[in-house]
């Protein structure tokens, strides 16, 4: 009995004292002494509406870490918007943003155009003259047609498929052009000489230069053009070009040695070589951060909850919390009773308790401020005070709710699906919120989880949303290019209604809208444009065809070591990747 | 012997074509059935009609079953061609597919994977075999003492805790922590030593799960042939006890051990797919996530494919082991 009674306590001894180790190694979290990346961190926000460590110093290697390689590095085929941020490395185009933090950033500025477009014809016709000494990465002169070829690469969708289309569906509407590897030349695109690209628009576009600055519109020389892997390596016309690159593992950028400084006061390029490496682990991503052994997030979507935790607690000098171009919000498809009626939307828009929705985001500084209308603070013409159902004040409003419950006859309440992507936590946790809110109105919702990969195939097809029975769809969505068609078109213009791939989940097919839209297009005048946008914000409001719930924020880690850091709303309030440097 | 090594090979290539045949209805037979297109997955947010259907041309997916699987063959022998929207892909033999997603052939993926893969399952291997084994042996001789106690709460451990839990406790004290070993994968041909030091971490935590694994059946194993009469007669003929257990025990008690390690090793080829995610390192395991994650369809079929062959050579292998490490197994 005695050498039993002993070996249990040997052996309770020797298990505690290991998870007694173990416990306390764990607990301890990070190293007090480690900043990431040494030196003092440029401290809280620094990166947000300013520069962080505002440097012309070059040299040294910046290291990204992601979770998610780019959709493609191809300028055509590209669409995340880190992939878009990353490309101006090595791709430039006509025009591209200012180089400064915040607002200023959407100016358009010059790039290899000398000066912004010249129009003619009743702002129908652009024409550009290129810089002198551009050259592509082997040494040879970018022309006009390169531009050109680059451009019309994106009619060949059967092939270059996933990028947007705007200039292709602005310059041709019709879909009469097939592309350069079937239809030869593109006539809605001239180049008299090999320095002058002249555009003929069927009719006017006020966001055309918007369009030109996207990496979709960078040139690409057709004897490099490899088609479909292309995006393995792609050919530079920026200061950077591709020294290797392993899909879903690495990427390394080095110097472009035929590129000048002189023609490009847009990018800084200040670090000799930029490297990406590329986990699954969103965890290991933030340790790799909070370690040293990496200086930003390639994606850009904040950090996650542990790394989020220890880097505002611990390191809160190399946090920056900037305002993001996007929106978490819910649409009502009005193909779904009762939502076709709007005073069933309107019940559960009162109903909802916003704050806690936020709570469930992570809160004001992750999750982001509750949204009071569905244009996003970075798209000019949002106006904050725009909030015609009293979201601001955060509670539900119960006895509004029932009173529209009432109006659309259900007056008890009803039941309805929520569709929510599986791929997005806090996505999951704001429709918990939403349906422990709705619960009290009498509005019963059951929540069903969507494959978010599929999202164009599940909530995009509008007959399987009706099918599914989903009243309400909860979904995120920023800004193509920052204004409100870059924005708003896909999202409530009755044309994009589509059968596939569909954004506007409302099925919002309002004329008013609609020739509102026209209207604010036609407009080249940036500042009037804004307000017809804004016009068409409070229309949709008007029709309580979404339930806006935040406007996101991030939490963004800054190694201390990094130089001339700041989010840019030319990017949807993500840093502006080509101009940040590192110290050495 | 050979005519045995040419049946089983035999049968290691029926199987691999059941394998096959099973995974082409998985991926290709029942999306068809309910309805769900899987060219939507490869062509990115623009879902354009026309990039819809290139896709569909160049997989073939409106060709009947027995075609596609026969391109599928084809590739594998003498490489094919994608063919759609106007342009066409070729894939080289050995042709396992081509993602649309990345552009790429998978043959070279999973080469480029394997290698990472093999040295963290080999690495493992070895040490959960040493580990297994003392446990597993010296719990069996000293049955009911605090070695056999404490050899079997640790194996309990290791079963128990799940790769994600060991592992992220082993980085946050010695990499993170203590700072003593690396705390990524760095590949061997860069810096052998860096790699060593990033590789140590991920066998150990499989060891930790596989090791209890091998403790508990080599003790299981041991207890039963230490009792078997031609131990005794061993021992009868003055025997010494190391020989009577190196010699004459340890051959039966191998055999369910190699069984087991032969599955082992096969299934871990397939990708490690926590331990590579919890340590970030590059094998197979990542990729097959990404694919999953991405809808890389190709992708996941290669690794799927890797890994029954992986298995099925690995038991053919094991079954050969038999006959060398116990004369009764005849193989014939």
């Amino acid at each position: 009995m005695t050498t039993k009674r002993t070996s249990r306590r040997r052996l309770a001894a020797v298990s505690a004292l290991a998870v007694g180790t173990l416990l306390t190694a764990t607990a301890c979290g990070g190293n007090d002494d480690d900043n990431g990346g040494g030196g003092d961190a440029a401290g809280f926000n620094a990166g947000v509406n300013k520069v962080a460590n505002a440097s012309d110093k070059k040299g040294g290697t910046l290291r990204y870490v992601g979770v998610q390689d780019a959709d493609s590095w191809d300028t055509t085929r590209m669409y995340y918007g880190f992939a878009i941020d990353f490309s101006r490395y090595y791709s430039r185009t006509l025009v591209s943003y200012t180089a400064a933090p915040g607002q200023k950033s959407i100016d358009l500025k010059p790039d290899l155009a000398k000066s912004k477009g010249k129009l003619s014809d009743g702002g129908k016709t652009y024409t550009y003259e290129l810089k002198d000494g551009l050259k592509w990465e082997d040494g040879k002169p970018i022309t006009s047609q390169d531009i050109k070829y680059g451009i019309e690469r994106q009619w060949a969708q059967n092939v270059l498929s996933g990028g947007p289309v705007y200039a292709k569906d602005v310059l041709d509407p019709d879909g009469k052009y097939k592309g350069p590897y079937e239809g030869g030349d593109f006539k809605g695109i001239e180049t008299p000489d090999e320095k002058t690209i002249v555009f003929h628009l069927p009719k006017p576009n006020g966001d055309f230069e918007q369009m030109l600055a996207m990496p979709t519109n960078a040139p690409v020389r057709k004897d490099m053009d490899k088609k479909s892997k292309y995006g393995l390596k792609p050919f530079s016309s920026g200061p950077y070009k591709f020294q290797s690159y392993t899909p879903n593992k690495n990427l390394t950028l080095v110097r472009n040695k035929n590129w000048s400084a002189k023609t490009d006061n847009l990018r800084k390029a200040l670090p000799d070589k930029v490297k990406l490496t590329l986990l699954t682990n969103a965890d290991e991503r933030d340790k790799r951060l909070i370690n040293g052994d990496a200086d930003l997030d390639l994606n850009q979507r904040g950090m996650d909850s542990q790394g989020r935790t220890t880097a505002i607690k611990e390191h809160k000098a190399n946090v920056d919390n900037p305002q993001t171009g996007f929106i978490s919000y819910v649409a009502f498809p009005q193909s779904v009773k009762p939502f076709d009626n709007i005073h069933c939307r309107k019940a559960a828009i009162y109903g909802t308790d916003h704050k806690s929705v936020q709570t469930a985001r992570g809160g004001p500084m992750a999750g982001g401020d509750l949204a009071t209308n569905m244009l996003p603070p970075t798209v000019p013409g949002w106006d904050k005070n725009d909030d015609q159902y009293g979201i601001a004040k955060g509670s539900a409003d119960v006895a509004k709710a029932k009173e529209e419950l009432k109006k659309c006859g259900k007056p008890n309440g009803f039941k309805t699906t929520l569709a929510v992507r599986n791929t997005d936590k806090s996505d999951e946790k704001s429709a918990e919120a939403i349906q422990a809110s709705l619960k009290k109105v009498g509005i019963n919702v059951e929540i069903d989880p969507f494959d978010g990969a599929q999202g164009s195939s599940i909530v995009g097809n509008p007959d399987v949303v009706k099918k599914k029975g989903y009243g309400m769809v909860l979904y995120g969505w920023g800004p193509d290019f920052p204004s409100g068609q870059g924005y708003g078109v896909p999202l409530w213009n009755s044309k994009y209604i589509l059968d596939n791939g569909n954004n506007n989940y409302a099925l919002i097919d309002d004329k008013k809208i609609d020739s509102q839209f026209a209207d604010a297009i036609a407009d080249e005048d940036p500042k009037s444009a804004a307000k017809k946008y804004a016009e068409i914000n409070k229309e949709v409001m008007k029709g309580a065809y979404y339930l806006p719930l935040t406007y996101m924020k991030v939490v963004q880690w800054r190694a201390s070591h990094l130089t001339n850091v700041y989010s840019a709303d030319a990017f949807n309030g993500w840093y502006d990747m080509v101009n940040i440097g590192v110290k050495k | 012997m050979l005519t045995y090594l040419i049946r089983r090979l035999f049968a290691v290539a029926v199987m691999l074509v059941v394998i096959i045949l099973a995974v082409f209805c998985i991926f290709f037979l029942i999306p068809k059935w309910t309805g769900t297109d899987p060219a939507t997955m490869f062509v990115g947010k623009q879902a354009d009609k026309e990039a819809i259907e290139a896709v569909r041309q160049k997989l073939q997916l409106d060709d009947p079953i027995l075609v596609q699987l026969f391109e599928f063959f084809k590739g594998i022998f003498v490489g094919r061609d994608y063919t759609g929207g106007g342009t066409t892909t070729h894939c080289s033999a050995p042709c396992f597919g081509y993602s649309f997603r990345t552009e790429q052939e998978i043959w070279p993926i999973l080469t480029d994977r394997l290698p990472v893969t093999l040295s963290l399952a080999v690495g493992a291997a070895v040490l959960w075999l040493i580990i297994g084994l003392a446990v597993g042996i010296v719990s069996a001789l000293k049955r009911g003492t605090i070695w056999d106690r404490l050899g079997m709460t640790g194996a309990l451990a290791g079963v128990s805790l799940p790769i994600y839990f060991t592992g992220l406790i082993l980085l946050a004290v010695f990499a993170y922590q203590l700072d003593l070993v690396s705390n990524k994968f760095t590949p061997f041909g860069d810096n052998p030593g860096e790699w060593f030091s990033g590789m140590i971490l991920p066998w150990i935590s499989l060891a930790f799960l596989f090791g209890a694994m091998y403790a508990r059946i080599t003790r299981a194993t041991m207890l039963e042939v230490m009792g078997e009469d031609y131990i005794r007669t061993a021992r009868a003929k003055g025997l010494r006890e190391p020989v009577v257990i190196g010699k004459h025990a340890m051959r039966s008690t191998m055999t369910p051990v190699l069984t087991l390690l032969g599955i082992d090793l096969g299934a871990l080829m397939g990708g490690a797919i926590l331990t590579e995610t919890t340590f970030s390192i590059p094998g197979l395991g990542q990729a097959v996530l990404k694919a999953i994650n991405e809808k890389d369809l190709p992708l996941i079929l290669g690794v799927t494919l890797i890994t029954a062959t992986a298995v099925v050579i690995a038991n053919l292998i094991v079954d050969l082991l038999y006959g060398v490490i116990d004369p009764r197994v005849r193989l014939a």
